[in-house]
């Protein structure tokens, strides 16, 4: 068991902490790019690709780094570190590893190399309206029309659906999930899109016998996306831990340096305390994502790593999130200060593919198949 | 990053696994399951037993019984030791005076003291807190004064754990009154507890048990040679032990073990037609522990791998924080399964309560202690907002 970066791995970090430093370090440059659409800047984007980060978990034949999740892992926190607004997790963990898992090597060889490249941006169009973080489709269908396929239904929030070249869509078909490719000027799709709180957008998007491609060779892929769904769970996880890292750190600064009944907010120990708790939460949530990270790579059981990721990322980014806005006061709770807009990230982290309470549901539902959890024991070693 | 262990450290974890569960007598590990008092004798046969093994000690010097052997193999013999209800080797011995005896003592100390420390021939116990020094424990006002050859000792001393089996006691002592820092002029003295003008007052704890003590010194003459280390660095030798005190101090294995009984003790209570296993609002709580305290061990093993100067790593305080935390937690889980059956805490023969709800509601009350000794909760977050955020 070994927690240690090796030294690729730390070059990783330092090229990508370089790269998103430069173009976010300033938060009011990130608040420009986020008012206007698409939500992220196509340039960092672009610079994203040239450094081989969009293809990072792809196979060398498609275009791809062939790095494993540690290396995910890094760009993740660092993103977060930063709120980058580029979906890297969205298009490459999410749309892409979709894509890297069922697809047919023709599809692999044409996609994959397109995100890698920078010139495809898919979106995973899998959340519906009336349900909630569940690995299976039920409204949208898809129905089968000479060679090909049609969509009818509607998917909604679909994070940076209306950007996307191409939509990934998972939808009911012979009664369990099948995945498919919709091309983003298909007829018979409608996407209207928005901003979201933490300054990304997502879309309604609607399908009226829209064609489509199944995405592999067919079947059920209900296990697929409940794997995909859990290596970003757990790059999310990372993120958080990125963004929970900052707004610690800038909790810290700012009650070194404001002043209030003549001394410096750090002489109050009521502060100080909640500080060095906001300092546990950050540090449990990053071993144990670091932890799911090691279980992915070891070929472990990944969804259940990534829930409990999941669950202690989500306590610790509440945790760390509301604490931060109140150790800062009110300049915590406005749009001109960055403090506020970790909070809004982390709160939209939380939400997309699985919150707290609903990690400790799933994993209380097995709570009594093993006496003990060990991290480097069945079913985490692989 | 690399998850598992090499095959080295698997066939280490395993050899220390064989050995805690087929060489301690099943006795002895009975009766810490259970969660109730151990003897005076089972501790010390279980401590030999573990030293004749060369695994009292481990941490030690190599030429002191020593293993040298990385903080992870430490982690793992330790976790090893707590999983399979294994006694730990009397804190006071093997973690606190051991240690700094080997690191400050003179020749002739070392070997006068250690090997039978390490075999607890010699019961140590710990003269630091006293009634107005708890957090505070720099402003001690116990004196030893310098007469002739030896020194004269005088006052009070409180929280002494398990001093009524003691044969010797480690003492904070004020020599230099006149110090401009308070931590100057404080001096550490051993002497045996039989000395004439030590007398010991047990205090009974609210879990109805007798673990803890007052100490009182009258005009106690300790000879000169019973200083360790230095005259007036005492408060050095005190920082020392107190932070080798919180390496370990998450026991993470033992939490494991009082979850795995919360689990099975949960099946044996049915409410409503389903047992409180089945319960989700149980199960929830339980896999919410259990996520916590896999999180903690994690970072225990983070930050063993970060220390190996031999230094506690700053974070060690979370581990601590945490750590308290997480085992008062399951002890509360304890009683809250056993429900109204914990009230039958002293209840003999004739009760058909079983053994583990008995215990469970003065377990609990008990280990309100873990997040005050070894450096209260509030003084770990004072050093992880000091040292740690820089506030």
């Amino acid at each position: 068991m070994n927690f240690e970066y090796d030294s690729e791995q730390n070059d990783l970090r330092e090229a990508v902490a370089g790269l998103l430093g430069r173009a976010y370090g300033d938060s009011e440059v990130r608040r420009k790019v986020v008012g206007t659409d698409p939500g992220f800047d196509e340039k960092t984007w672009s610079r994203l690709a040239e450094m081989g980060l969009l293809g990072l978990p792809f196979a060398e034949e498609h275009g791809g780094m062939d790095a494993g999740p540690v290396e995910v892992a890094i760009v993740a926190e660092e993103i977060g570190r930063v709120l980058a607004p580029e979906p890297f997790i969205e298009a490459v963990v999410l749309a892409g590893g979709l894509i890297a898992a069922v697809g047919t090597d023709e599809q692999k060889g044409e996609l994959l190399a397109g995100i890698a490249e920078g010139t495809t941006i898919p979106a995973f169009a899998h959340a519906e309206i009336g349900t909630r973080w569940s690995p299976s489709a039920s409204a949208v269908t898809a129905t089968r029309a000479g060679d090909g396929w049609t969509l009818s239904g509607a998917k909604e929030p679909v994070p940076h659906g209306a950007r996307a070249d191409v939509l990934v869509v998972s939808a009911v078909v012979d009664g369990g999930t099948g995945l498919f490719l919709v091309q983003g000027d298909a007829s018979g799709l409608t996407r209207t899109g928005y901003r979201t709180h933490d300054g990304g957008r997502a879309a309604a998007v609607r399908f009226e016998g829209t064609p489509a491609t199944l995405l592999g060779t067919g079947g059920d892929q209900t296990a697929a996306v409940e794997r995909v769904l859990a290596e970003a769970r757990i790059a999310y996880t990372h993120e958080a831990v990125g963004a929970m890292d900052t707004a610690l750190r800038t909790t810290a600064e700012y009650l070194k340096t404001r002043k209030q009944f003549g001394v410096t907010l750090n002489r109050f120990q009521a502060l100080t305390f909640r500080a060095a708790d906001m300092y546990v939460s950050l540090e449990l949530a990053r071993s144990t994502a670091l932890w799911a990270s090691m279980v992915q790579e070891a070929g472990g059981d990944v969804v259940s790593a990534a829930d409990r990721a999941r669950l202690q990322g989500s306590r610790a980014g509440r945790h760390i999130g509301k604490e931060a806005i109140q150790l800062h006061g009110g300049i915590g709770v406005t749009a001109e200060y960055k403090v506020g807009h970790y909070t809004s990230r982390l709160t939209a982290i939380d939400h997309l593919l699985g919150d707290g309470d609903w990690a400790a549901d799933r994993l209380a539902r097995t709570v009594g198949d093993q006496e003990t959890v060990d991290p480097i024991g069945a079913p985490y070693a692989g | 990053m690399r998850l598992q262990l090499s095959p080295e450290l698997e066939a280490f974890r395993e050899e220390m696994r064989t050995f805690f569960t087929t060489q301690v007598p099943q006795e002895i590990r009975d009766t810490v399951a259970a969660h109730r008092h151990l003897t005076k004798e089972q501790y010390v046969e279980a401590m030999r037993v573990l030293n004749a093994a060369g695994l009292a000690v481990p941490h030690w010097p190599v030429e002191w019984g020593g293993k040298d052997w990385t903080p992870l193999q430490r982690h793992i013999w330790r976790e090893e030791m707590q999983l399979a209800n294994v006694p730990e080797p009397l804190p006071f011995n093997a973690s606190m005076i051991g240690p700094v005896i080997a690191t400050f003592g003179n020749e002739e100390q070392k070997a006068r003291f250690l090997p039978e420390t390490a075999n607890l021939d010699i019961w140590w116990c710990q003269g630091f807190s006293e009634p107005d020094a708890g957090s505070d424990l720099a402003s001690l006002r116990t004196t030893a004064v310098r007469d002739g050859d030896d020194w004269v000792v005088n006052g009070q001393k409180t929280w002494t754990t398990l001093g009524q089996y003691a044969d010797w006691i480690f003492c904070l002592c004020r020599t230099d009154p006149t110090a401009e820092k308070k931590q100057r002029g404080i001096s550490l003295l051993v002497f045996p507890m039989d000395t004439p003008g030590v007398t010991l007052r047990p205090i009974e704890l609210i879990d109805g048990g007798f673990e803890v003590n007052e100490v009182f010194f009258e005009d106690v003459r300790v000879p000169a040679e019973n200083l360790i280390g230095e005259e007036n660095r005492g408060w050095d030798y005190a920082k020392f032990l107190l932070g080798n005190e919180r390496v370990g101090i998450a026991r993470v294995g033992a939490t494991k073990r009082a979850l795995a009984q919360a689990k099975e003790h949960a099946r044996s209570i049915t409410v409503d037609g389903r047992t409180l296993l089945d319960d989700p609002r149980t199960a929830a709580r339980i896999a919410e522990l259990e996520n916590e305290l896999l999180a903690l061990e994690l970072t225990a093993l983070r930050v063993v791998a970060n220390s190996a100067d031999g230094k506690p790593h700053p974070a060690s305080s979370v581990l601590k924080l945490k750590g308290s935390e997480l085992q008062q937690a399951a002890t509360e889980l304890l009683v809250d399964i056993a429900g109204p059956l914990s009230v039958a805490s002293f209840a003999e023969d004739g009760s058909d309560v079983p053994d583990w709800a008995r215990v469970s509601a003065p377990q609990y009350l008990n280990y309100r202690k873990v997040s005050i000794y070894g450096g209260s909760n509030e003084v770990q977050r004072t050093i992880i907002a000091g040292t740690i955020l820089g506030l």
